[in-house]
């Protein structure tokens, strides 16, 4: 058994996008993305609105067919043949929880869909059964399992995606901004608990978050994204005391400190100007529009993603 | 009381807001006091459900119908708010006092353009007509840092980023450049880098204009970044307030501790989060003395039973909890 379960190689997600009445353009939102995930491991994921993070992780599961690149899942390729099947060890945690529950459904419904799926329970009372554990495991009230989704509240919500995401007992969970609407205390409790089933049934996340300390809190290693592509990628507390990218710089300045003293004498480095639009991506480096090292040489190549050393990827000439 | 005493810009006392349902009346806002200064930036934050936004809704007199202020008094340089008939309070809403809410998606009408819109504003809260209110448009975009704002003006919602989005709202917030802004969680739907982007922006024209602003939101980072004050309300109460380094550095009431306890540490990432033990309060049927204590791990007999005053803990500082009134009392026979 090796110590990778998910290898991304190589990963493109072009969207066809319209643009005239005869024309068409390829909206790259994921281009040449490449990392992996070892059991049990956390990395998270983060980045601009819009530079693509919900899409990897949509593309790992086959939720879009990849443009381009490969995926392996305990070192077989994911294809669009095996990812039924696949599906089951791996699941995806979605960024709304207002809308990705169908409110028509009950609770025991919404999470035994999976359990059906999948065939994995023989009786009527086993199918009940796992489904109280579950809801145990994730802290709802098991007297609550014949009520509706609309009944809850976003937190309780959030526990019901999280249930019927690990009814089939994946190993590797795609957790898509899955405590962005929830207040800070609940934050927390749904942040203990992604910890303790890890620590438990071993899963590996792949976490996207807008807020970084909760990234930081919760992963051991962090990828920054920009526009469609990975600018660096290393251990979460390198990262953040020695972020080597322009943008990750920049990222990491802008994440307001709940600390009086500490925000008002921190210096944000602001970027100037708006992120490009995807259709009409700049040449080279995609950064160099709003970087202040750029020069030429980051208008002619892009440049790639390289080990600076204990595993800390930086994709940047200049840094 | 004197005569003279200190008129404040705005000056919420003893705000009482319910909602009358079919399951019963939910006493959203249950005695709220706060005022405010001309150039203050008051932050609010408390529990998701703890009456923030409902506050800031009974202030500009726009709640649900369902919803009534059953309470208080809301005074605007001296005058009662009640008094104002509906059309004074539609002048107040665009001149003196303006909101921005969390959705700008929602909150923009996707079949007009921005332009049509923001004139629709400015028409409505100015006397501009024709060129003249479509210069005051580009103006104000222009102020929100939008670049090439007479090609925005053609644009429609979905066709802009959800910051750029923002800022419209901002802009058009802005129209008759009002006494207060209140923003409503401005930034949750908001990346980091934009989230700053929009702080950066609501600080500066609070310099610029001089504009008062109450900003509510659950996010303590950007309480810490912006605020000269703080409020924390949990359960329709305002359960503590303060200096935002007073609130931050020496909370006095358990929920206020407790929520510092819930946000991870900047410089010890390996431990456990602490989140809030019990369940969040059910509005329809509160604790009958502090809103708290089902959930407090210091509450005492008197905590079930009677609602705690607020207490002065310093001219900086005032919290409603037993505890302080139980310390103080303590502190007090020591001495004598
Ligand atoms: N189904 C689709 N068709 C066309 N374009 C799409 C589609 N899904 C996403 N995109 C585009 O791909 C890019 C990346 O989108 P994605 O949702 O992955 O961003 P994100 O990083 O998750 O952003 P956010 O932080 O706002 O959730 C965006 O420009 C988006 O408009
Ligand atoms: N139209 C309504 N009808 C009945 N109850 C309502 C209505 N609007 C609000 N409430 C109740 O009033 C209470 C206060 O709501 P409010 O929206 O002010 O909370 P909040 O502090 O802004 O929370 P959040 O952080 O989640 O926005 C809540 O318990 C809510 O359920
Ligand atoms: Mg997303
Ligand atoms: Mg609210």
């Amino acid at each position: 058994m090796s110590d990778v379960l998910v290898d991304v190689k190589n990963l493109k997600q072009y969207f066809p996008v319209k643009t005239g009445f005869f024309k068409t353009l390829p909206l790259k939102a994921v281009d040449d993305v490449s990392f992996s995930i070892a059991p049990g491991e956390t990395l998270g994921l983060v980045g601009e609105s819009g530079c693509g993070k919900t899409t990897v992780g949509r593309s790992i599961l086959h939720l879009y067919k990849p443009t381009g690149g490969e995926v392996f899942f305990e070192g077989e390729k994911v294809t669009a043949d095996n990812i039924q099947m696949m599906r089951r060890k791996m699941q995806m945690v979605f960024q709304d929880p207002y809308s990705s529950l169908d409110p028509r459904m009950t609770v025991e419904d919404i999470i035994g869909e999976p359990l059906d799926v999948h065939k994995l329970c023989s009786s009527r009372s086993e199918r009940r059964e796992r489904i109280l554990y579950l809801m145990e495991t994730v802290g709802l009230n098991a007297e609550h399992a014949r009520r509706y989704a609309h009944e809850f509240s976003g937190g309780q919500r959030q526990r019901i995606g999280i249930a019927r995401a690990l009814a089939a007992e994946p190993k590797f969970i795609v957790c898509d901004e899955p405590v962005s609407a929830l207040d800070v205390s609940i934050q927390a409790q749904v942040i203990n608990m992604f910890e303790d089933l890890q620590e438990k049934l071993g899963i590996a996340y792949l976490f996207i978050a807008h807020d970084l300390l909760v990234v930081h809190h919760i992963s051991r290693r962090i990828a920054v994204m920009y526009l469609g592509k990975i600018v660096e990628m290393a251990e979460a507390d390198e990262i953040n005391a020695h972020p080597q990218h322009p943008y990750t710089v920049s990222l990491l300045s802008a994440v307001p400190i709940p600390d009086p003293d500490i925000a008002r004498s921190r210096k944000r480095i602001l970027l100037e100007g708006d992120v490009p639009s995807p259709l009409k991506m700049p040449s080279g480096c995609a950064f160099r529009t709003r970087c202040r090292y750029a020069t030429e040489k980051c208008a002619e190549s892009c440049p790639s993603l390289t080990d600076r050393g204990n595993g800390h990827f930086v994709a940047c000439f200049n840094q | 009381m004197a005569i003279n005493m200190h008129e404040y810009l705005l000056d919420v006392q003893d705000l009482h807001t319910s909602f009358f349902t079919d399951s019963g009346e939910v006493q959203a806002v249950n005695g709220v006091s706060f005022h405010l200064d001309p150039g203050e930036i008051l932050g609010i934050v408390g529990e998701s459900g703890s009456g923030k936004s409902v506050t800031a809704y009974s202030i500009m007199r726009i709640l649900a119908d369902t919803g009534r202020i059953v309470g208080g008094k809301i005074l605007y340089k001296g005058d009662d708010l009640a008094s104002y008939s509906e059309k004074q309070m539609q002048r107040f809403r665009g001149k003196c006092c303006s909101i921005i809410f969390q959705d700008p998606m929602t909150s923009l009408n996707p079949v007009f353009t921005i332009g049509s819109q923001m004139r629709e504003a400015v028409v409505l809260h100015t006397e501009k007509r024709g060129e003249e209110a479509t210069a005051r448009v580009i103006e104000l975009l222009e102020l929100v840092g939008i670049n090439e704002p007479k090609k925005r003006i053609k644009q429609y919602p979905f066709e802009l980023s959800g910051g750029m989005r923002q800022r419209v709202m901002i802009a058009m917030a802005l129209a008759c450049e009002p006494d207060i802004l209140i923003a409503d969680e401005p930034t949750t739907a908001l990346d980091v880098t934009i989230q700053a982007q929009i702080l950066e922006l609501i600080q500066e024209l609070q310099k610029k204009l001089g504009m008062a602003v109450i900003l509510v939101t659950h996010d303590l980072g950007v309480i810490a970044n912006m605020c000269d004050n703080v409020v924390v309300m949990y359960g329709g109460r305002i359960c503590e307030r303060g200096t935002a380094r007073e609130i931050f550095y020496h909370p006095r009431h358990e929920y206020t501790k407790g929520l510092l306890r819930s946000i991870p540490n900047v410089n010890n990432m390996k431990t456990k989060l602490v989140p809030i033990s019990g369940t969040p309060i059910n509005m329809l049927c509160m604790p009958k003395g502090c809103a708290f204590c089902t959930r407090c791990d210091a509450a005492m007999k008197i905590c079930l039973t009677e609602v705690p005053e607020e207490l002065e803990i310093n001219e900086e500082h005032r919290a409603a909890c037993w505890m302080n009134v139980k310390e103080a009392f303590e502190e007090g026979g020591d001495s004598e």
